[in-house]
């Protein structure tokens, strides 16, 4: 068994969502890609502060 | 010379005391009266709740901030409002006991002019045996509500890494302690930074992780849950919070109303009435929330404690209390000034003020106990409706009783939320989320309740970058350093 569908079989309410593989996971860590997520993610944070004062 | 006293020194008093100080100057007294000594930036408990922070990380001592910020402090918890004074007086008053050491147990009458709630909640431990006695935390179980009870987290938790360490197995269970508690965030944060430490520490092949909660799904986090745009489609935290927790191979309890604890073993009941036992070696349940226990007498000294306070103890502001059944609930329920209307010189911001209704669609088990998660009223929600309460107030001092009252209704606010699930500069990892507005508005966005366009959510280290930043950030801001109010709530 791949080791990223290794919890689909642990139980039923697992086997019926979505486990992520292995290049998502390792995009969460990526640090470049995440810099730039990071620059998207506080634009869109301070947006949502800004329409929210 | 105008007194506004503010009742807590949580981000909700806080923001009001050290806004009002700023816009009133010295011509007007800003007071505090809260508890306690330190302020505590509650969102980072979760690190000391790991050991990856220390207390003294996340706490800083009150005095010489309010005292640099020319803010009144009186250590002691308040007791009684009499909001219209009392024989030979109508000067309103509030009674308070000290809490320091070197004045526990004495009481005061402090007058004022007027007066914010922002006392947050009482830690409702006792409403679940076992878990506690009144607001005091029981011996079976820990908890992340205050950087003590992080500290002694942390403690218990090193005890089984080692006992795992030893080629022991633990259970850990963490979650909410009753079926009206909030602050799911929190459990949440804490359950996937326990799986995160476990796994740094080599041994998540011994810990078997398991999470309960009041929640009717996985994602609701006493909001109704949200829906976010994610790879081009719309989807419902559900969809989010299954998929990490199958990920993480923690398993979840949901629907679940937790009767009873004893030493290893919860009890808890699920919506369909049926009831259960799950053992532990380990647990962190968040308790459910209360007032604080405030009295209110008229000049009579006739109790009046039902009139200004909600049944549950928090503080009746300008909401519609009266919204009846689901079907009829809407977003214009929800207040906007916070104002007390009996007593019009009287606020209430943060925690403290009574919601309206819940936000979560109310479920009951089929034996009638109600299971389902009571709104949220903490962290940037908190900040901003004690900045427009500081706002109104000052207005109201500097330009009369016309003034005009500032809002911030949690209908057209909109918050943003992150939620560590594991701490490390390179491999951390925590989900950013927004949500606009808190309060599902399903007249103006019919179809989910919320503009998607503003609401949205992903994990990764970006978010943990952001909530490391925030800790810094909150803990600058909260002692008034060069730059605060630049630093949005």
């Amino acid at each position: 068994m791949k080791k990223d569908e290794v919890n689909f079989s642990k139980s039923e309410a697992f086997n019926l969502t979505m486990i992520p593989g292995k290049f998502a996971k390792s995009m969460r860590t990526c640090v470049i890609w995440q810099f730039v997520r990071f620059c998207v993610i506080n634009i869109k944070m301070l947006i949502v502060v800004s329409k929210s004062h | 010379m105008a007194r506004l006293i503010v009742l807590g020194g949580g981000v909700a008093g806080h923001t009001t005391a050290t806004f009002a100080a700023k816009w009133l100057g010295s011509s007007h007294e800003v007071m505090v009266v809260t508890p306690n000594a330190k302020w505590n930036w509650i969102p980072s408990n979760i690190w000391v709740g790991v050991g990856e922070l220390s207390k003294e990380d996340v706490t800083f001592d009150l005095a010489p901030v309010y005292s640099k910020a020319g803010i009144s402090y009186k250590q002691a918890k308040a007791v009684a409002i009499h909001p219209e004074g009392k024989d030979g007086s109508d000067k309103p008053y509030v009674v308070i006991e000290h809490t320091s050491k070197a004045k526990a147990g004495e009481t005061e009458e402090v007058e004022y002019d007027y007066l914010v709630n922002a006392t947050g909640p009482k830690l409702n431990f006792g409403a679940t045996p076992g878990l506690g006695v009144g607001s005091n935390l029981g011996e079976h179980t820990v908890s992340v509500c205050t950087a003590d009870h992080a500290e002694h987290a942390a403690h218990e938790l090193k005890i089984c890494i080692d006992k795992m360490k030893s080629g022991e197995t633990q259970k850990f269970l963490i979650g909410t302690g009753h079926g009206m508690c909030t602050c799911q965030g929190a459990a949440f944060e804490y359950i996937f930074n326990i799986e995160h430490e476990i796994a740094k520490a080599g041994v998540r092949d011994k810990a078997e992780i398991k999470w309960i909660s009041n929640e009717s799904f996985l994602g609701d986090f006493g909001m109704g849950g949200l829906h976010m745009k994610v790879g081009g489609y719309v989807v419902s935290s559900k969809l989010f919070a299954e998929s990490l927790y199958a990920e993480r191979d923690i398993e979840w309890i949901i629907g679940a109303h937790v009767n009873k604890v004893e030493s290893g073993k919860a009890s808890y009941e699920l919506l369909d009435g049926s009831m259960h036992e799950e053992e532990f070696d380990f647990s962190m349940l968040i308790p459910p929330f209360a007032g604080v226990g405030l009295k209110a007498y008229d000049k009579a000294g006739e109790d009046i404690t039902a009139t200004i306070f909600a049944p549950n103890g928090f503080m009746k502001v300008d909401a519609n209390y009266a919204a009846g059944t689901y079907e009829n609930w809407k977003a214009s329920d929800w207040p906007r000034t916070y104002q007390n209307p009996t007593y019009s010189n009287m606020f209430a911001a943060g925690i403290a003020f009574a919601p309206p209704h819940i936000i979560s669609k109310p479920m009951s088990s089929v034996n009638g106990t109600p299971i389902n998660p009571t709104p949220p009223r903490t962290g940037m929600p908190s900040g901003i409706i004690g900045k427009a309460v500081a706002h109104s107030i000052c207005d109201l001092i500097t330009k009369g009783d016309g003034a005009h009252l500032h809002e911030a209704s949690m209908a057209e606010m909109g918050a943003a939320c992150v939620a560590s699930a594991g701490k490390g500069i390179l491999d951390g990892t925590a989900a950013a989320m927004t949500v606009f507005p808190v309060v599902p508005d399903f007249e103006k966005y019919p179809g989910t309740g919320r503009d998607t366009e503003y609401t949205f959510g992903e994990i990764g280290l970006a978010g943990h970058w952001i909530k490391h930043i925030l800790h810094y950030l909150f803990m600058w801001k909260a002692q008034l350093k060069p730059g605060w109010t630049l630093i949005p709530e």
